[in-house]
This record gives structure tokens, C-alpha cells and sequence, in this order.
């Protein structure tokens, strides 16, 4: 393992370090969603087939990017864990989870609402939407079976050999519109000849999207600073920490 | 563009549709960013008072 990654790992300084980075996810992530969001509400047109109720796709296509996102994060944080044993790694997998399984929740709930009016059903079983929904089931079962073990470092190997395991189902999802044939639109942005969305509703869910990104960033940070905390809750340094408020 | 407010509300008739969408994205980032908080409140408390129990 490089050096400086054996120096980030180490807990007070990371802890330093992620405190001074943290506002600057926090702030462009809200001031980003906010201007996207704005932009895809109020600037940009309704859809010619849709009318307004295409507007969900500004806050359901960021969730449902961050979903897999989140998950690649997840079973990476989850290798370094099983390989290195970095005990940082160990809790940003149980910090990760529960904000990935928060957008994964997001995207299956939007896309549901926006289903409704668009398809006359919130829900069918095609391959993108239980592929989706199969991913909230695995984040539950990570921190569930996180949960369930007593001994935090038998917790972390055990939630992160399920997070490995399940990484299986990213391409999954990502491919499920091209594999099956499925209620759920292809893709609409990541396009070999280019997005098939006019640029008039396309820049908006691009900004939103980097500002949910950095959110989500943002959150995972926080929720990994806290757990740290209090995994360390006998050190030294908490106390100096907490000391100065 | 919306032409009035009403209008923007409305939402092509669509507004329960977008709005419940918008508002259940408002609550969950919302409760994500309180969880920390309130565990962080409580682990300060918790270990000044030399409370280190799981």
C-alpha cells in the first residue's frame, strides 16, 4: 500500500483532513442541485410526449446513477477492507450503505411515481426495475448482516464479502435495458452516437447530477466521520476532539 | 418558461406526480444529513459522561 495511503487512513488525520474538505462538497453539492433542479423545473421545456411529468427524470436519473455509484464504491471500499484491513475502509463500508440504499430507495420511488401517469402502472417486473430493486435488497443485507455481528472488525469482513459478491448486479442493471426487453426507456445519455435528449434538458440533469454526486459525497463523509468517532471513542484523540467542541 | 406561478404549480397537470417526487428526495436527503448530526450530539454527550457501551 502507497504511504500516503497508510497516512490518509489514519484516523485523526483523516478525520482532520475530511473536516476541512467536507464544505467544500456540502456547498457547490447544494448550490449545484439547486441550480439543476431550478433549471429542469423552470427552464427547460416539457416534453413533447410527456408534457411536465418528464421533470422527475432531474431527480430520478441522478438517484438511480448514484445507486450504482454508491455500489461501486461500496464493494471497493469493501475490497481494500478485505485485502488491506484498513479499518477506515472497514466503516466507510457501513457508512456508505445506508446513504446508497437512501438513492436506491429514491430511484425505485420516483420512477414508480413517474410510471404511473407514463405507463398506467407503478410498478412491472422488467428486467431495469427489479434489477434496481434487487440493489436495495443488497445495501439492506450489508448493513443488516453488519448489524447482526457483534465484533465490529467480524461485521466489516463479513458486510464486505457481501458487498464484493454483490457488485455482480451493477453491469446487471446498467445493461438490463440492452439485454431484455423492458418497459424502462434505454439509455437517453451515455449513448455510443451521442445523447439522444435535447441540450435544453439535458444541462440541467448534467448540473443536477453533479451536484447530487457531490452530495452524496458530502453525506457519506459526515456518516463515516461520526462512525469513526465512535469507533475510536477510547482514543486520545476523540477526547481531544470532542473537547474542542 | 412558465408563464405564472399557477402555471409552474400545475405542472401540465402533473403536479401530484412531480411534487411527491420532489418532496420524498427533500425528506430523505434531509433525514441523511440529521442522522449524523444527532448521533454526533449524542456520541460527544455518551463519551463526556465516560459512557462507551455499545
Amino acid at each position: 500500500m502507497p504511504r500516503w495511503m497508510h497516512k490518509l487512513a489514519s484516523p485523526p488525520y483523516f478525520y482532520r483532513t475530511s473536516g476541512k474538505l467536507a464544505p467544500w462538497l456540502a456547498w457547490p453539492g447544494v448550490v449545484l442541485m439547486l441550480c439543476g433542479l431550478y433549471a429542469g423545473l423552470v427552464l427547460a421545456p416539457p416534453d413533447y410526449q410527456q408534457g411536465d411529468a418528464f421533470r422527475i427524470i432531474y431527480i430520478h436519473v441522478p438517484s438511480a446513477w448514484l445507486s450504482l455509484m454508491g455500489y461501486s464504491a461500496l464493494a471497493t471500499t469493501g475490497f481494500i477492507a478485505l485485502v488491506w484491513r484498513l479499518k477506515l475502509a472497514e466503516i466507510a463500508v457501513i457508512a456508505i450503505a445506508p446513504v446508497g440504499a437512501s438513492f436506491t430507495f429514491l430511484a425505485l420511488v420516483t420512477g414508480s411515481i413517474w410510471g404511473k401517469p407514463m405507463w398506467g402502472a407503478w410498478w412491472v417486473w422488467d428486467a431495469r426495475l427489479t434489477s434496481e430493486l434487487i440493489l436495495l435488497f443488497l445495501y439492506l443485507s450489508v448493513i443488516a448482516l453488519h448489524n447482526a455481528i457483534e465484533s465490529p472488525r467480524t461485521a466489516a469482513r463479513a458486510s464486505s464479502l457481501l458487498a464484493l459478491v454483490g457488485v455482480i448486479n451493477v453491469p446487471i442493471i446498467h445493461y438490463s435495458v440492452v439485454w431484455w426487453k423492458t418497459l424502462h426507456q434505454g439509455s437517453t445519455v451515455f449513448r455510443m452516437d451521442g445523447p439522444s435528449i435535447e441540450t435544453a434538458m439535458l444541462v440541467p440533469l448534467l448540473i443536477a447530477a453533479l451536484g447530487f454526486t457531490l452530495l452524496f459525497g458530502w453525506l457519506v463523509l459526515w456518516r463515516l466521520r461520526v462512525l469513526l468517532l465512535w469507533r475510536e471513542r477510547r482514543s486520545r484523540w476523540v477526547q481531544r476532539v470532542l473537547a474542542h467542541g | 418558461m412558465v408563464d405564472s406561478l399557477a402555471q409552474f404549480v400545475d405542472m401540465g397537470g402533473y403536479a401530484a406526480y412531480v411534487w411527491s417526487s420532489y418532496s420524498i428526495t427533500l425528506i430523505v436527503i434531509a433525514g441523511n444529513i440529521v442522522w449524523p448530526m444527532v448521533r454526533y450530539r449524542q456520541i460527544r454527550r455518551r463519551i463526556q459522561n465516560g459512557d462507551y457501551d455499545d
